[in-house]
């Protein structure tokens, strides 16, 4: 029961999604919760790496943030409306899915840059008095998702 | 908030040099991290170049031991478009010319 898939490709081809209450509860409240540093907070070292440079070259850099810094920050926006639309869905299309693969993505990567987690980060070393231990548990949570999704997209992608 | 950048200004390029300069290939480097989990990349690459399986798989096994490898390249505007696709998909993706 405890194992069981969250989200899978039937023989239809269609995604699943079969979310406990309480996980699309969780889920519900993220992507505002991003939302708001991406307004309020933009400079926030935790979302460093949603927007890496591209350049070396400063005025380079600067016209790439002038050219795709809107499209870049609206494509994420974007991904977090549709998770939060379609989370009582019990299918997704594979536009809805492919926008849960970046939002699941782009928590990963704040929750991740702010807990400087590294590649070999064990949660059996997690600790219940460990501060940090909700959200590595959630980080954890997310990364179980995202390997599900990306499964079940892979098919699309298999040339 | 401020800015050093002058007003944008058309200038006639010198030709001979410059131009030798600017038809340099560039190459779109991405770079390793520890957050972005390995059957996630070798999606993107598939999706974003249309590589098949085993090249894809092998660029994220590239990224993941040698600490980065060069996904594409192309003209500046290619190589540009290449990399604000890798960022939207939330790899750490640069480009410099070759």
């Amino acid at each position: 029961m405890l194992e069981r898939r969250r989200i899978e490709r039937t023989g239809k081809g269609e995604i699943r999604l079969r979310l406990p209450r309480d996980e699309r509860g969780l889920l519900r409240s993220l992507p505002d919760q991003l939302r708001r540093l991406l307004a309020e907070a933009p400079d926030d070292p935790s979302l460093e790496r949603l927007f890496p440079p591209a350049y070396d070259d400063a005025q380079d850099e600067a016209d790439y943030r002038r050219l795709m810094g809107d499209e870049l920050l609206e494509g994420r926006r974007h991904a977090l409306r549709v998770v939060e639309e379609t989370l009582d869905q019990d299918r997704l299309t594979k536009e809805q899915a492919e926008a849960w693969l970046t939002a699941l993505n782009d928590l990963r990567l704040v929750l991740g840059t702010r807990l400087d987690v590294t590649e070999d980060m064990l949660l059996e070393r997690l600790r219940p008095d460990d501060p940090n231990a909700f959200e590595l548990s959630l980080y954890a949570y997310l990364s179980w998702l995202q390997e599900q999704l990306v499964e079940a997209l892979a098919h699309d992608f298999r040339t | 908030m401020t800015t050093l950048a002058p007003a944008e200004v058309e200038v006639e390029q010198p030709r001979g040099a410059d131009e030798i300069e600017h038809d340099r290939p560039w190459i779109v480097i991405v770079w390793n991290d520890p957050i972005n989990l390995m059957s996630y990349v070798t999606l993107v690459f598939q999706k974003l170049f249309g590589y098949d399986l085993a090249k894809a798989t092998k660029l994220m096994l590239q990224v993941h031991n040698e600490g980065k490898a060069v996904v594409s390249s192309g003209m500046r505007e290619k190589a540009e478009y290449d990399v604000a696709r890798l960022h939207a998909h939330g790899l750490w993706a640069t480009m410099r010319q070759d």
